[in-house]
């Protein structure tokens, strides 16, 4: 048995890698992450430490040398004189952990919720999905819109906002999934060993639906990064003193007119690698994993 | 029918009721919106009478009541900072929203159907492909950023267009216009297209699908058969029964527009509500920000239940939900 599942993991990694697109994507993505965990350690400077930064330096072209000559700025200087690598960097790390960690939170809630509305099915059900296709009637960014204007800035509040805009598509697929699931002969063969219903769903059904849940989760992260990019370009995001990308980019587009184009445009480049990165590694993945689509 | 609409107007109502709860107390808990309207030095009488003006020595639920019954007669009270009805300076605000989206929705119509017709018909050659990767990324890039390189290509690097603003406007209907000039035109042109591009990439791949899915059926075949030429088949046949879902489907993201126009018009400065309710968010306005969320969020609703509506008539075969 153990055999038989690696070689079908095995196939399926040798399928991912058959596509050069998706194989720079995976690269590019596993080195956006290292530098994002790394950032601390890696970039030239903290751009959080206020004694590590010099106003004199301020809106330094990218490649020119600090007032000291002591440092090159490669992608520039901000308004603050803080170096746009180290900060893209930290914003990196700040925008990768938001979107998964929403990510990840928004799929727990949702495929609780979910599965709870397929097992109990009736009117819990009914209540569920209504509030589902409620909230999905509404656009993602509404949504998130009237959280931010209630709850204000903050890591957390973002986070939350983001959980309770993703739940309800993951609630809605994971049901729509296990409906699928529990008509198949492993659930009858289950219910013969006259296993309880919650133990089929939880130990056996739920299992079964999870690869699918962990694609669609992949894409949805880079979602997830765009929404709170815009979110805090918007100024209702994150706190001035955690600024991720988009909110970098938002400090840089006020000099936009001015000419100083490095400080909005690096961190937009590196969000947009982000992006794609995320979305070629997750469409491969769907390709691989997903057995309808097989030749 | 009629036991669906009072359940969905009901349904309605609930969802309202809870919002302007929500968004009332909520709003009311993020700060104290006197310490930023009154001057720091201001003595403690004219502090205790500007805390009566404005309301707000009330108990909470006193304050929401008088505003649910202000808000029932379409008064949100005075905006803190304009000292004018919410209502009315939102209400100044939408037709340039309004106009936004319209040419975007335009934009989105008459460019993404013709290419996704030719995406559909032109599939497995570089044409096809290359529009399909346009709407692939039309996807995937956040509006704000595509907003962004817009400004940063076209009018700082090339100068031809203006970054931001609407320019000057011509009535029209009893409503300030921008493009039925030239100059206002210019203005028009970047923020539609950028509201635009993901509504385009979206008929794009509903067009291309409808194409390659009509292009099988049998009319199309019988046609060929009658000897009808190959613009004709496509250009009238197939082009009236791919527009229906996509017009339908568009038509269903009308309220989207209208709620990504916050991004678009904050990124290009063009004077519309969504502006109006970024920068009423920074300065807690607080009844421009109550009164925008209630009115985008009745918009919405009064949208899906049309489109709902509407689509049960169109289509008989679509059953409305209310038999579970």
């Amino acid at each position: 048995m153990a055999v038989q599942n690696e070689s079908l993991l095995w196939q399926a990694i040798k399928e991912y890698f058959e596509s050069r697109v998706a194989t720079i994507g995976l690269i590019l993505l596993a080195v956006i992450v290292s530098v994002a965990l790394l950032a601390p350690y890696i970039s030239p400077q903290n751009p959080y430490d206020l004694m590590s930064i010099d106003i004199m330096d301020s809106k330094l072209a990218p490649g020119s040398k600090s007032m000291d000559e002591a440092v090159t700025y490669v992608l520039g200087t901000d308004s603050q004189g803080r170096d746009m690598l180290s900060s893209i960097l930290y914003g990196l790390r700040i925008s990768l952990g938001v979107g998964v960690v929403s990510t990840i939170i928004a799929l727990i809630i949702g495929s609780i919720i979910g599965l709870w509305a397929a097992y109990r099915g009736g009117k819990t059900d009914a209540f569920i999905m209504r509030t589902v296709d409620l909230q999905l009637s509404f656009p993602a960014i509404l949504v998130a819109l009237i959280l931010l204007a209630i709850l204000g800035k903050g890591i957390d509040k973002i986070i939350l906002a983001l959980v309770i805009v993703q739940w309800a598509y993951y609630a809605r697929a994971i049901r729509s999934n296990v409906l699928v699931e529990r008509n198949k002969e492993y659930v009858e063969a289950a219910k013969c060993l006259a296993l309880p219903q919650r133990r089929i769903m939880f130990g056996h059904v739920l299992p079964n639906c999870t690869p699918e849940l962990i694609v669609i989760s992949t894409v949805k992260v880079a979602g997830a990064i765009a929404l709170e990019a815009t979110l805090s370009f918007l100024g209702l995001g994150m706190p001035i003193t955690k600024p991720s990308l988009g909110l970098l980019i938002a400090n840089g587009f006020k000099y936009l007119q001015s000419g100083y184009y490095w400080i909005s445009v690096y961190p937009g480049v590196a969000l947009l690698v982000l992006i794609v990165c995320i979305n070629l590694v997750g469409d491969r993945l769907r390709d691989v994993l997903n057995p309808r689509l097989k030749r | 029918m009629l036991a669906f609409l009072i359940r969905r107007i009901t349904q309605s109502a609930v969802v309202l009721l809870v919002m302007s709860v929500l968004v009332f107390v909520g709003v009311f808990y993020i700060g104290n919106p006197i310490d930023i309207l009154i001057a720091p030095d201001a003595s403690p009488a004219e502090y205790a009478r500007a805390v009566r003006d404005l309301g707000l020595d009330k108990p909470l639920w006193e304050q929401y009541f008088i505003f649910l019954k202000g808000a029932l007669h379409g008064n949100f009270g005075n905006s803190f900072v304009y000292n004018e009805p919410a209502l009315k300076i939102i209400l100044n605000r939408l037709p340039a929203t309004l106009e936004l989206a319209f040419t975007a929705m335009f934009m989105a119509v008459f460019l993404g159907i013709p290419l996704g017709m030719v995406a559909g018909i032109q599939h497995d050659n570089w044409i096809g492909r290359n529009i399909m990767r346009f709407s692939i990324l039309g996807f995937s890039l956040p509006t704000f950023w595509v907003g962004l390189m817009m400004i940063i290509v076209f009018s700082v690097h090339l100068g031809w267009l203006p970054s931001g603003g609407r320019g000057p406007t011509t009535e029209f209907l009893g409503m300030q216009v921008s493009f039925l000039s030239w100059k206002g035109l210019t203005y028009l042109i970047l923020p539609a297209t950028n509201l635009a591009l993901f509504k385009t990439s979206l008929a794009i791949r509903l067009s291309r699908a409808g194409v390659q899915e009509n292009l099988q059926m049998d009319y199309v075949k019988f046609a060929r058969a009658k000897g009808l030429s190959n613009t004709r088949i496509i250009g009238l046949h197939v082009m009236k029964n791919i527009m229906i879902p996509v017009i339908t489907v568009l038509g269903m993201e009308l309220g989207n527009l209208i709620a990504f126009a916050v991004v678009t018009e904050t990124i290009f400065a063009w004077p519309g509500m969504g502006k109006l309710v970024i920068d009423s968010i920074g300065v807690l306005d607080r009844p421009i920000i109550v009164a925008y969320l209630l009115i985008t969020v009745t918009m919405f609703i009064i949208i899906n239940l049309i489109v709902d509506v509407l689509y049960s008539i169109l289509d008989p075969r679509v059953r409305l939900g209310d038999e579970r």
